[in-house]
């Protein structure tokens, strides 16, 4: 059991991700309603070690979908497969860090990394393991600390060791930043990147910042609701945008810009990008 | 890297082992480091000063209550003194009745508030665990709750007997409930984002239990644990006072009947210690079982 952690770097290699048909609705809170339909026919494969991230404005479905994923719940209909062979409930092929750490606050940072390890580990190579995933997001110094003595970020970083405990081959991230203040952010997406490259595995996040998916990710993926459709008729994929150019990138490339200001549109927020549409001169002069 | 260091708390290692605060918060346990920080402390008192501090007032209570009796202040016949009193204690243990009746009620209240303990435990785990279960069996215990336990006095001298046995089941009943419900209500808080990721990791059943929803109520749980031992004595005496031959109880009727005030004042001095240590041995669990268990 143990020849599976040890040596040092020990994760299963990054696997691909393929939805089919997933729908998924929710029984209505008041009764005779019916049921809310939150995802449709949500059709999406992911290669093995790319990063993709999902956004869409809030009850799209985002988060749902990554639950889905990480086996925490299941869809209505459709299926999911890690690396061909459907997923049955929860999975220890595929890890999942939460927005807010999730810690035990009883438990020292370090103890608190172990739970995240696969069941039979053998004590020594556990211990390595912890030890290694700590240096990893730096937090070495932090591992004898309880979760409220440390601040958000390292709390974050915590949950991310343990996620990655296990070794898995798909890392499932629900807005894993959208806590934490804009300079921490910046710091951990690099961190998360570095992660990537020491031990890689297929990241699904979901996040609502458009900058840190173009940042971050391979491919984003936009979520909601078609305007022309009914209301309630459950949200699918609107657009799949190639981040185009290698990891790390420019955080202020122009190419990268015109893509947020186009994202921000497919979330219904104006960029207020001018282009030089004359369209747009002319409903001015109308309203006028 | 920035903020590696930020927000560490200093002195890690003074942190209190388990505190109510831990136990139900929604928001305590996942934002970790926001709203709950480690309580601030002064530097650390050395060891007797607190001792010291704690017995300041009960010596000035025995010394007021010297000098009131000393002084006439207050007839002999209805305030004896402190040392009269130790007398009185000293006549009952060299009779050989001290010992005899500090045992039998220790042994009624620690045996009553085991079986309560336990069958508190068990019940409360089964209906804050399972929601099926407390459908079913809440509003029944509930009822039973609200019957005053002393209210059963009757019914159990009637059907058991005036012995060990119906002594022991009420302390048993009066340690029950604080053990249930604050177990049953702490499990109902767990904080559902702890449990569901700790789902997310792989644990279920008994290891989730013991990982998460147990130790995540631990100081709830020894507060009910404090209260029914607190209950368990206030039903030993109860007992006692209504029926027995032996034990504080008796030794408090009995002395009211015979007018010794000083074997009645020596009784409530005596529960007073038996109470305290059995809280202090209780608080010296949890901190042991906060540790291992933690």
């Amino acid at each position: 059991m143990s020849t599976s952690i040890a040596p040092a770097r020990s994760s299963v290699p990054a696997l691909a991700v393929s939805l089919r048909g997933v729908s998924r609705s929710f029984a209505a809170e008041t009764r005779g309603e019916r049921p809310k339909l939150v995802l449709r026919d949500i059709d999406l494969e992911i290669a093995p070690g790319e990063i993709v991230s999902l956004i869409g404005p809030s009850g799209s479905g985002k988060s749902t979908l990554l639950r889905q994923v990480s086996g925490l719940d299941a869809p209505d209909t459709g299926d999911i497969r890690i690396d061909g062979t459907p997923l049955l409930g929860i999975d220890q092929r595929s890890a999942i860090a939460f927005q807010e750490p999730r810690l035990l606050p009883w438990r020292t940072i370090e103890r608190n990394v172990e739970l995240g390890l696969p069941r039979g580990t053998a004590r020594a190579a556990g211990r390595s393991r912890v030890s290694e995933l700590l240096r990893l997001v730096q937090l070495s110094d932090a591992g004898r600390l309880r979760p409220r003595q440390v601040s958000g970020g390292m709390a974050q970083r915590a949950s991310l060791a343990r996620a990655l405990a296990r070794g898995p081959g798909v890392l499932v991230l629900d807005e894993p930043f959208g806590a934490l203040d804009a300079l921490t952010r910046l710091t951990m997406q690099d961190l998360l990147l570095d992660i990537h490259a020491a031990e890689p595995a297929t990241i699904l996040i979901v996040t609502h910042d458009v900058d840190e998916a173009i940042y971050l990710s391979d491919r984003v993926v936009l979520l909601g609701e078609d305007p022309n459709a009914a209301d309630g008729s459950g949200s699918t994929i609107r657009r799949i945008i190639s981040v185009p150019g290698a990891r790390p990138r420019d955080r202020a490339d122009a190419t990268l810009a015109l893509l947020r200001a186009e994202l921000l549109d497919g979330l219904g927020v104006s960029s207020h990008h001018h282009k030089p549409a004359p369209l747009q001169t002319t409903v001015r002069f109308d309203t006028f | 890297m920035p903020g590696t260091n930020e927000g560490v708390a200093e002195g890690s290692n003074t942190e209190p082992s388990a505190s109510l605060y831990q136990t139900v918060s929604q928001f305590g346990y996942s934002a970790a480091g926001t709203a709950l920080a480690t309580p601030q402390r002064g530097p650390r008192r050395p060891r007797w000063l607190s001792v010291l501090l704690g017995a300041l007032l009960p010596i000035a209570l025995v010394v007021a209550w010297q000098v009131i009796s000393a002084s006439g202040l207050v007839p002999a016949y209805r305030l004896p003194t402190p040392i009269s009193v130790w007398q009185a204690a000293i006549d009952l243990a060299q009779r050989g009745l001290l010992f005899t009746d500090i045992g039998i009620s220790t042994q009624r209240v620690l045996l009553g508030f085991a079986f309560g303990a336990i069958a508190g435990l068990i019940v409360g785990s089964v209906i804050g665990l399972s929601r099926w279960a407390s459908l079913v069996l809440s509003p029944t215990l509930g009822g039973f709750r609200a019957v005053p336990s002393l209210a059963w006095v009757p019914l159990l001298i009637l059907y058991l007997g005036i012995n060990e046995d119906s002594k022991v089941i009420l302390i048993t009943i009066g340690a029950f409930f604080p053990v249930f419900t604050t177990l049953y209500l702490g499990l109902r808080h767990v904080d559902r984002n702890l449990v569901e990721a700790a789902r997310a990791f792989g644990l279920n059943g008994i290891r989730l239990l013991t990982t998460v929803q147990l130790p995540a109520v631990v100081p709830a749980l020894f507060s009910g644990l404090r209260l029914a031992l607190a209950q368990s004595w206030l039903f030993l005496v109860a007992a006692e006072l209504i029926a027995s031959s032996m034990g504080l109880g008796f030794l408090l009727i009995d002395s009211q009947n015979n007018g010794r005030v000083d074997r009645m004042l020596l009784t409530i001095v005596l529960l007073a210690l038996l109470g305290k240590t059995t809280d202090a041995l209780l608080g010296l669990a949890e901190r042991w079982l906060g540790k291992r268990w933690r």
